[in-house]
């Protein structure tokens, strides 16, 4: 099963920008986890989303930064994990490293 | 936390850490077996306190102290009984190495090591097929013993039995804890391909879905080859054993129809393909490229199922290219499957009448007498060179082989269609 990881920012509680020492720690998680055979894919959003609303046939589009968007998602990991526990056990195994904050856990479903 | 959700967590942990914990352990013990026994009895442990303390910040760290205390307690049980010197000097020599206060002092690499020697230990060759795929699955998938019953259809005490012998045969004929190396290491690391492969292949050929563990087979053995690529990133057709299962697995949403019926390849819907495990494999490809040129029977399946993910639709498919690389794998691991599939893509190649000269030669071919996909291939070549009568004939043998109804009923269908004229 897959399950979609997302990391989210809290304006409440801004994320202090890492030290190079938390970099190095969350390097060697990905890798870590990369060579465990769960982590197929994972990255970083960028700060300006663009947004896209359809509404009766028509496509509105806004360029972001949105000053009201509370909970943003700054990043993403896509894992392969026997469960939903499994996925939970390697978000630990993430905030153990990147401290505090706050993320969901979807799960992914085949189209 | 609620009982039920904790001993979930735990089962996960468990899953996790239990590869990595039974390979330290043997190092230390010098027997699978035993470290198996005492990395359970750390469970257990965790079981038993888990639910009042919470999860241990590390688990698998907690996992392996506990582990060591249990043994330290059962060798100063058996010191305390009067044994021969020998084993004494053995025993004291372990319990110095479990002395070691420091449980993170194993390094990444030494780590690996145990895993990969663990990997070769319960993929030996003293041990039969049947016997290396279940302990594989035990040892380094963590699966139960009940989970591996559920997926190989058997009974749960057949598999315990399976488990329980392969482990004392492995202790009885003294198989060192170690990595082959020179002539050996060819050999023992082809039996370790051909057990994830069967394991991959059981859940890949589960088309019924009644039970979920059968097609979960297929994440086992694409997460284990994945970490052996890592641990032997230098072994060209251990890239391409990754490659060859990420792009099989690519199709396991469009090789089953609504019914469960089977949708042959050409048929599949390639908007389901899944493309980003197709994309895992060509990376493997193109790493095992950078790792060295030999062609082992694994990168050259791979290189074929390559062909048809790159193919948009099947009529862009490089039948050529397909069948110059079965003709290589035919020569480097003859069979007569393979070179049923060689007469596939000769046909797709170079014309129905070239694909059935090759079919022709397997005809009497013992080990493919009750294959019915023999008739039926013979049966689709002989339509397109207008032989219908015949062709209707060998669609009727084939619908008397097939186990499958629905794919019997396709089978006289065709076969009366093509009669017909």
């Amino acid at each position: 099963m897959r399950y979609m990881m997302m990391t989210k920012n809290d304006p409440n509680n801004p994320i202090t920008p890492p030290s190079p020492e938390m970099y190095a720690a969350m390097d060697k998680l990905i890798e870590e986890m990369s060579k465990a055979g769960v982590l197929l894919a994972t990255g970083g959003l960028g700060p300006n989303p663009t947004q896209v609303i359809s509404s009766g046939g028509k496509i509105i589009v806004t360029d972001g930064p949105f000053a009201e968007a509370k909970e943003a998602v700054v990043g993403f990991a896509l894992v392969e994990a026997k469960s939903k526990e499994e996925a939970i056990e390697f978000s630990r195994r993430f905030w153990q490293v990147a401290g505090d904050g706050a993320g969901e856990i979807y799960e992914v479903f085949g189209g | 936390m609620a009982t039920p959700y904790i001993h979930r967590t735990i089962d996960a942990v468990w899953r996790i850490e239990s590869a990595r914990l039974i390979a330290s352990l043997t190092r230390i013990v010098h027997d699978v077996g035993l470290a198996e026994d005492l990395a359970q009895g750390a469970l257990v442990a965790a079981l038993e306190q888990w639910p009042q303390s919470g999860i241990p910040d590390k688990p698998g760290a907690w996992l392996m102290t506990t582990a060591k205390h249990h043994a330290i307690d059962q060798i100063r049980r058996n010191i305390r009984l009067e044994r021969k010197t020998e084993e004494l000097g053995r025993d004291l020599e372990i319990e110095q190495k479990l002395g070691v206060p420091e449980l993170d002092v194993d390094s990444d690499e030494d780590m690996g090591d145990d895993l990969l020697r663990l990997i070769f230990i319960a993929c030996h060759p003293v041990l039969s097929k049947e016997a290396r795929v279940a302990l594989t699955l035990r040892l380094l998938g963590g699966l139960t013993t009940d989970e591996i019953a559920r997926a190989f259809l058997v009974p749960e005490p057949t598999i315990a039995q399976r488990i329980v012998r392969a482990k004392r045969t492995l202790s009885e004929a003294h198989v060192p804890f170690e990595v082959p190396v020179g002539n050996e290491r060819e050999a023992r690391l082809s039996s370790v391909l051909e057990v994830i492969y069967l394991i991959f292949n059981e859940g890949y050929s589960a088309t019924s879905g009644d039970d979920w563990m059968r097609p979960a087979l297929c994440e086992d053995a694409l997460r284990l080859v994945r970490i052996l690529a890592e641990l032997v990133p230098n072994e060209v057709e251990v890239h391409g054993l990754v490659a060859l299962m990420e792009i099989q697995a690519s199709r396991l949403r469009a090789r089953v129809g609504p019914s469960g019926e089977a949708i042959p390849l050409l048929e599949q819907n390639r908007g389901r393909w899944d493309q980003l495990l197709i994309q895992r494999g060509f990376a493997a490809l193109l790493r095992a490229d950078s790792v060295g040129v030999a062609l082992g029977p694994y990168r050259l399946q791979a290189a074929i199922a390559a062909c048809h993910a790159q193919a948009r639709t099947p009529e862009a498919t490089d039948w050529e290219r397909i069948a110059a690389l079965y003709d290589a794998l035919v020569q480097l691991a003859p069979s007569p499957i393979v070179e049923l599939n060689r007469a596939v893509a000769v046909s797709m190649a170079f014309g129905a009448a070239a694909g059935l000269e090759i079919v022709d030669t397997l005809t009497t071919e013992p080990s493919l007498k009750h294959y019915h996909l023999l008739p039926t291939v013979r049966a689709d070549l002989l339509t397109k060179l207008g032989r219908f009568n015949e062709a209707g004939e060998e669609f009727k043998r084939a619908a008397a082989l097939t186990r499958n109804t629905r794919e019997r009923e396709l089978l006289l269908e065709r076969a009366a269609a093509v009669m017909k004229g």
